[in-house]
């Protein structure tokens, strides 16, 4: 497995710890249909919440936050509602929210938390 | 995440209006929205505040940025908003105090690097952030000497953004940078170099300049080439007394919103500016999309317009005029907005008599036909030509004039202008108790009203003139105005009997074409004037 590959499987481990002991229940990981992935989905409250996860190892090459770009999250809104059919069942409503990480070599890893990103 | 503000100026004309830079940092994902109207250069400002910031070692925030321009309504043009907007960012994110930016405005360019470069019109930003309360006002370094000729305020010169954000509190140790200056700017040709007393022979012209000069009049001048127009023109500035505090603000002002370079002193000599014929109406009075910038004639302002070969100009530019010379005022009207510029100018006209130029002259042929000659003369309008009060016939000089002026004292420009100075404290006098300090700006109604009325012997010819519609009712008031000038002897105070005096001492009845010597002057009127115009009795 390349290492960028080891970075992110990491850093959705880590985003998922972060979402549990803020309170989520987690629901699945690495949802895998035709069109894409979903790194998490989770449960907060009557909400369903999809995160896409997106991790560093340095701020050199911007923030991980700006590599979250709109037609990423577009992607991530088709997604959902292609999970929500592949999970029947009752949704009060559903929330994308973005994490990002950055891992440094050195020194405390920095963990972000938006919520409502689209 | 929190909101920050401070200020910077947005011009329309020579009016700033303060602008408030708002800026918000909020939950979402990074983003940098700017809002308030802005026009493309503005727009790109994004980009050069996020490049600027980076370079300078600060941070932006990874968020949400939202920039908003305060009044939105107000379109809002170039780049002279970045360092405002800069560090109302740094101010909302946490990295310099909301407080400290409050209350100061912040005028410049900021380049990638983080330097700040300098910008066009400094001058009436500033003078417009003092008007509006501001005490403090931070400027690219460029931009200092230009900033600091307005008196009350204090002018804080940075190099870089790094610098601003120091000054402001941020906690960064300064870096040494090389600022950015404006380009060196060339020795203006003093009008001193150009003294009256070069111009030989023609006393009658020299007298009418400085009659114009005393009276603020429009003057035009006719003459074969090489008459000494062009001469005589270039030397009504430094008649002129010099410039006022505030004129001199204004003219600065006006060069500085140009593009134009401005010295570390105000100006004390009035501006002379001489457009080439081929100028268009909006490099005469100013124009431009987006931002409205002042023409030659607005940067003309208390000073000398100069329109050498007069009727090559194209008749639309020419009438352009016809409004500022009657208002002193330029107003240009676009879609989305109204300029104002200070149109208060004296306009010096130059005209050949024909197109091969040789009319009138004593010693050549003209080759033109009669029709010729009306149509070449015929493009500078008659309602403009109603508005000059001087028109002054100039003769080339011949070899026997020269040898004859050789041993005579020739009125030198300095004293010349002691001479018009005294004429112009006359004038104030006279017109002590009204809105009016020179000829030009009196009213028609109150030269004719009871206290300056002439007695009716006086004015028999040019009521004459009136109702024949030999000349219109502003022409006669213009005839009235110069009567003034020249009657109470405010001219020739220090030369005997001059020629000028007498000649138009009195508007004379001798000859019914002799009253209209003022306003139609030593013009040869079966050419100039429009046949509607010209006084019968002269044919």
């Amino acid at each position: 497995m390349a290492a960028k590959d080891d970075l992110g499987r990491r850093g959705e481990t880590l985003a998922a710890d972060y979402l549990a002991d803020a309170g989520m229940q987690l629901v699945e990981r690495n949802w895998r249909c035709q069109q894409g992935e979903i790194d998490i989905v989770l449960r907060d409250g009557d909400e369903t919440v999809f995160v896409e996860v997106k991790t560093r190892s340095s701020l050199a090459f911007g923030h991980p936050l700006e590599a979250i770009t709109t037609a990423k999250l577009a992607r991530l809104r088709r997604l959902a509602g292609a999970w929500c059919e592949a999970h029947p069942g009752q949704y009060r409503g559903i929330r994308i929210d973005a994490v990002a990480i950055v891992v440094p070599a050195f020194g405390a890893v920095l963990i972000e938390h938006l919520r409502r990103v689209f | 995440m929190a909101v920050a503000r401070t200020h910077a100026v947005s011009l329309l004309g020579l009016r700033g209006a303060t602008v408030e830079i708002e800026a918000d940092v909020s939950s979402g994902l990074p983003a940098f929205v700017l809002i308030g109207l802005p026009d493309a250069a503005l727009g790109e400002a994004k980009h050069r505040v996020s490049a600027a910031v980076t370079n300078a070692g600060c941070e932006l925030p990874h968020h949400k940025i939202t920039v908003n321009l305060s009044p939105a309504a107000l379109p809002k043009h170039g780049s002279g908003f970045d360092l405002g907007i800069a560090l109302a960012i740094l101010a909302a994110d946490g990295t310099i105090g909301a407080a400290s930016i409050d209350r100061v405005v912040h005028l410049g360019e900021l380049g990638l690097d983080g330097r700040l470069r300098p910008i066009a019109g400094i001058l009436p930003a500033v003078v417009a952030a003092r008007a509006a309360g501001f005490d403090t006002v931070l400027v690219p370094t460029g931009n200092v000497d230009e900033a600091n000729l307005v008196p009350d305020v204090r002018v804080v010169g940075v190099a870089s953004l790094l610098d601003a954000v120091i000054w402001h509190g941020g906690e960064f140790s300064p870096v040494e940078v090389q600022p950015i200056l404006r380009a060196a700017e060339g020795a203006e040709p003093g009008d001193d170099t150009l003294d009256l007393s070069d111009v030989i022979g023609s006393t009658d012209s020299v007298e009418a300049m400085l009659v114009a000069a005393a009276g603020g009049h429009h003057v035009f001048l006719l003459g074969p080439p090489g008459a000494g127009k062009t001469m005589l023109a270039a030397r009504l500035p430094g008649l002129l007394p010099e410039l006022d505090r505030a004129a001199a603000i204004e003219v600065s002002s006006l060069r500085s919103l140009a593009g134009m370079p401005v010295g570390r002193a105000l100006p004390t000599r009035p501006p002379l500016e001489s457009p080439h014929h081929t100028a268009t109406a909006a490099a005469l009075i100013g124009g431009g999309s987006g931002l409205i910038r002042p023409g030659a004639a607005a940067r003309a302002s208390h000073g000398v317009l100069f329109l050498d070969e007069a009727p090559e100009f194209p008749a639309s530019v020419l009438d352009a005029l016809r409004q500022p010379l009657e208002s002193g005022v330029i107003t240009i009207h676009r879609a989305n907005s109204v300029a104002h510029f200070p149109g208060s100018f004296q306009l010096v006209m130059a005209a050949n008599p024909c197109a091969c130029g040789q009319s009138g002259a004593r010693d050549t042929e003209c080759t033109c036909t009669p029709m010729a000659k009306r149509r070449y003369l015929g493009r500078i309008s008659g309602p403009l030509l109603d508005r000059i009060d001087i028109q002054v016939r100039v003769q080339r000089i011949t070899s026997a004039r020269v040898r004859v002026s050789e041993g005579e004292p020739r009125l030198s420009t300095r004293e010349g202008r002691t001479r018009v100075l005294a004429a112009r404290a006359a004038a104030g006098a006279r017109l002590g108790g009204t809105p009016w300090t020179l000829n030009s700006h009196v009213p028609g109604t109150w030269l004719r009203g009871t206290r300056m009325r002439l007695a009716a012997a006086t004015t028999a010819s040019i009521d004459r003139a009136l109702e024949r519609g030999g000349i219109t009712m502003r022409g006669y008031d213009r005839v009235l105005r110069l009567h003034k000038r020249c009657k109470l002897h405010t001219l020739d105070s220090s030369t005997e009997g001059t020629s000028w005096r007498q000649t138009h001492d009195e508007p004379r009845r001798s000859t019914s074409a002799n009253p209209l010597t003022f306003k139609k002057g030593w013009t040869d009127s079966a050419s100039v004037a429009p046949r509607s115009q010209r006084p019968r009795a002269s044919r």
